[in-house]
């Protein structure tokens, strides 16, 4: 690699890139370099501020090594998910996690709460402390970081291994390409720009290349988590609505919503009127408590004067799509590693089904799944590089980019139309949301229009051709889940189809998505067994 | 979204200018940020977080404030001006409010809400 002091940062060789700087890509960037390798990470945003968790705080799914407490957690999820998460990996990602946040205590000296035992809890994170301090941790181990830098595409060597990827310099201007013996995508799930807290670089990116390079995609069908927040805001916490109390715009109480169990009586009501909302059921110990775990919960309220626990005040769902879905890139061994060889994946942009199946109550699976994962993947890719010998990153490329980078016609699309199109078939609730065949299979149908368009003539230069990229990926991204929710014609996990209520035992399987002009689905025959 | 830049109390430092995820900032020609991209705002407080000098107003709305209104004037604003980051315990002298951290009770909660997550 390039003395980092020097390089100019247009053209660079590393054993391993990492794309994504959220949790799952610095875990993988530090894990790599201890193992070896030298890095370079690329953000389309900034690493230590970007993503779902930075801007946010987060139970962890850190459970202490006694055998009962374990048995307990890998159990208290399963039925939620479908009965779809493997105990093997939830075993591992227990042991990963556990391990993990005890470095982030004894290396990156997170200030953790102390118990009244004098212990340090360890259960929580509060994105921005535990997102500088990894920040500080990747650049310790000699990582390479490129900030504003939004990866565009991979690249191929001859045989079709993944060698790198190629994307845009948003402030320092140019494109930069980085070869490389393998690759880390951790570009989060996808919420299509829902101005949900954090979210709005979360739009799939990875997937898209992942399948160009001919990547699976799995459960791509549990893609319709929406979080609660106050109208008009961004800010998501929906954990803290289990205290609450929804009304009517008159003041009569809103029978049968809730925050868990409820909030699709939340979503039918909002498609025709407002639904207010106060924060009526804890006690004080219990606001104090909010406070302290996320304080920009309260920005919005404090700052427009609504004191939350007795006014009355207007929400909204934002979509989250596959950030608090599980759906994404389907993972083929113990080393987060893909049906691409040197293609790696984790995070959000990885399918979190082998622990949760098809539901994740909030951030802790998934936060605890982010280290794990990234970890996994940022050893493994540093391993393949290392097998690949010191040659890897000279090898002779190819780019795999194809829609919205090098359409078949004139570019003549712009990326804002694009993206407006899939927004207007994957937000609304009564389509995404509350899920029926009848209203699935017309949304899918407008959504492939969009594709057939873009793929004749969208691109730009710049940061639009990044805009471009990203209008693309959603896309892509809403046609594998309609094509996906179409294909499980039944309830199970967060995906409910008012057309197929209750499960069938027959559909107990993973459900694995590809293709991009043609949409394929199939059930899973065999799992990513944690023993290679 | 981010309304207010404080001249007065920048430092031109441009921090904010690097951190923001969705590159809202351009350095002006004084050094004093601009808010050149508001509409790519995210509304997720970071800025302000990370703002040394409390020079960063995030208004609680995911769209622009309206013409007039009291969150896009510094004078109005006082003491909202750096609030984030007080309570995030960054700046010096400040114990970081990940120490009082409560997260850990709300993933229990989670835990206890019995099977099917929705009706």
């Amino acid at each position: 690699m390039t003395d980092p002091s020097t390089a100019t940062g247009t053209d660079l060789t590393a054993d391993v890139l990492v794309a994504g700087g959220g949790p799952a890509g610095a875990w993988a960037a530090v894990k790599a370099a201890e193992a070896g390798a030298n890095v370079v990470l690329a953000d389309k945003g900034y690493l230590g501020t970007s993503g779902a968790t930075a801007a946010a705080g987060t139970g962890v799914w850190y459970v202490e090594p006694d055998p009962a407490a374990r048995e307990a957690a890998m159990a208290s999820r399963e039925g939620l998910g479908g009965h779809l998460a493997d105990r093997a990996w939830m075993a591992r990602v227990l042991d990963q996690t556990y391990a993990n946040m005890n470095e982030l205590a004894e290396i990156s000296k997170y200030p953790f709460p102390v118990g009244p035992d004098g212990r340090q809890i360890r259960r929580g994170l509060q994105g921005p402390e535990y997102m500088r301090r990894m920040r500080v941790r990747v650049r310790r181990a000699g990582v390479r970081v490129l900030d504003h830098s939004p990866v565009t595409e991979l690249l191929a060597d001859g045989s079709g291994a993944v060698a790198g990827a190629a994307g845009r310099r948003l402030r320092a201007g140019g494109e930069f390409r980085v070869r490389a013996g393998a690759v880390v995508l951790a570009t989060g799930g996808c919420a299509f720009l829902s101005r949900a807290l954090g979210c709005d670089v979360n739009t799939g990116d990875g997937a898209l290349f992942a399948a160009e390079a001919g990547a699976e995609l799995s459960g791509m069908e549990f893609s319709n988590a929406y979080a609660i927040a106050p109208a008009f805001t961004s800010v998501t916490k929906t954990a803290f609505y289990s205290f609450a109390t929804f009304y009517r715009a008159d003041g009569t109480v809103l029978e049968g919503a809730g925050s868990q169990k409820g909030r699709s009586v939340i979503a039918r009501t909002l498609l025709d009127e407002p639904v207010l909302c106060r924060i009526d059921r804890a006690t004080p110990d219990e606001r104090a408590a909010m406070r302290l775990a996320q304080p920009n919960f309260f920005l919005p309220f404090d700052r427009q004067g609504i004191d939350p626990f007795h006014d009355l005040f207007p929400v909204t769902l934002l979509a989250e799509g596959t950030v608090r879905g599980t759906g994404g890139i389907r993972i083929t061994g113990p080393d987060c590693s893909t049906s691409v060889p040197g293609l790696y994946a984790a995070g959000d942009a990885a399918t979190r089904e082998l622990i949760c199946g098809g539901f994740t109550g909030g951030g802790s699976h998934n936060a605890a799944w982010a280290m794990s994962s990234g970890t996994w993947a940022g050893q493994g890719a540093a391993r393949h590089a290392a097998a690949l010998g010191g040659g890897a990153a000279r090898r002779r490329t190819r780019p795999l980019g194809a829609a919205g980078i090098r359409p078949a016609g004139r570019p003549a699309l712009d990326h804002r139309e694009v993206t407006a199109a899939v927004r207007a078939e994957v937000l609304p609730y009564d389509k995404n949301y509350l899920r029926h065949g009848d209203r699935l299979a017309p949304a899918l149908a407008a959504l492939d229009d969009t594709w057939r368009a873009l793929r004749d003539g969208l691109a730009g230069a710049g940061v639009d051709g990044a805009r471009a990229r990203s209008a693309a990926a959603m896309a892509a991204h809403a046609r594998w889940m309609y094509r996906a929710a179409l294909a499980r014609t039944e309830t199970r996990g967060m995906h409910k189809r008012e057309d197929r209520p209750g499960a069938d035992p027959a559909q107990h399987f993973r459900l694995v998505t590809g293709g991009l002009d043609e949409i394929w689905t199939r059930p899973e025959t065999a799992v990513a067994a944690v023993a290679p | 979204m981010i309304e207010v830049v404080s001249a007065a109390r920048c430092v031109a430092c441009d921090v904010c200018v690097k951190v923001c995820p969705t590159d809202v900032f351009e350095r002006g020609p004084d050094g004093v940020p601009v808010i050149a991209r508001q509409g790519d705002c995210q509304t997720c407080f970071m800025c302000e977080a990370h703002c040394p000098t409390d020079a960063l107003y995030v208004a609680p709305f995911s769209d622009p404030a309206p013409p007039g209104s009291p969150h896009a004037d510094e004078a109005a604003l006082g003491p909202a001006l750096g609030a984030y980051r007080r309570i995030v315990g960054w700046g010096s002298g400040r114990t970081p409010g990940s120490r009082a951290d409560k997260n850990h009770l709300f993933t229990r909660r989670v835990r206890v809400v019995p099977e099917r997550p929705e009706d």
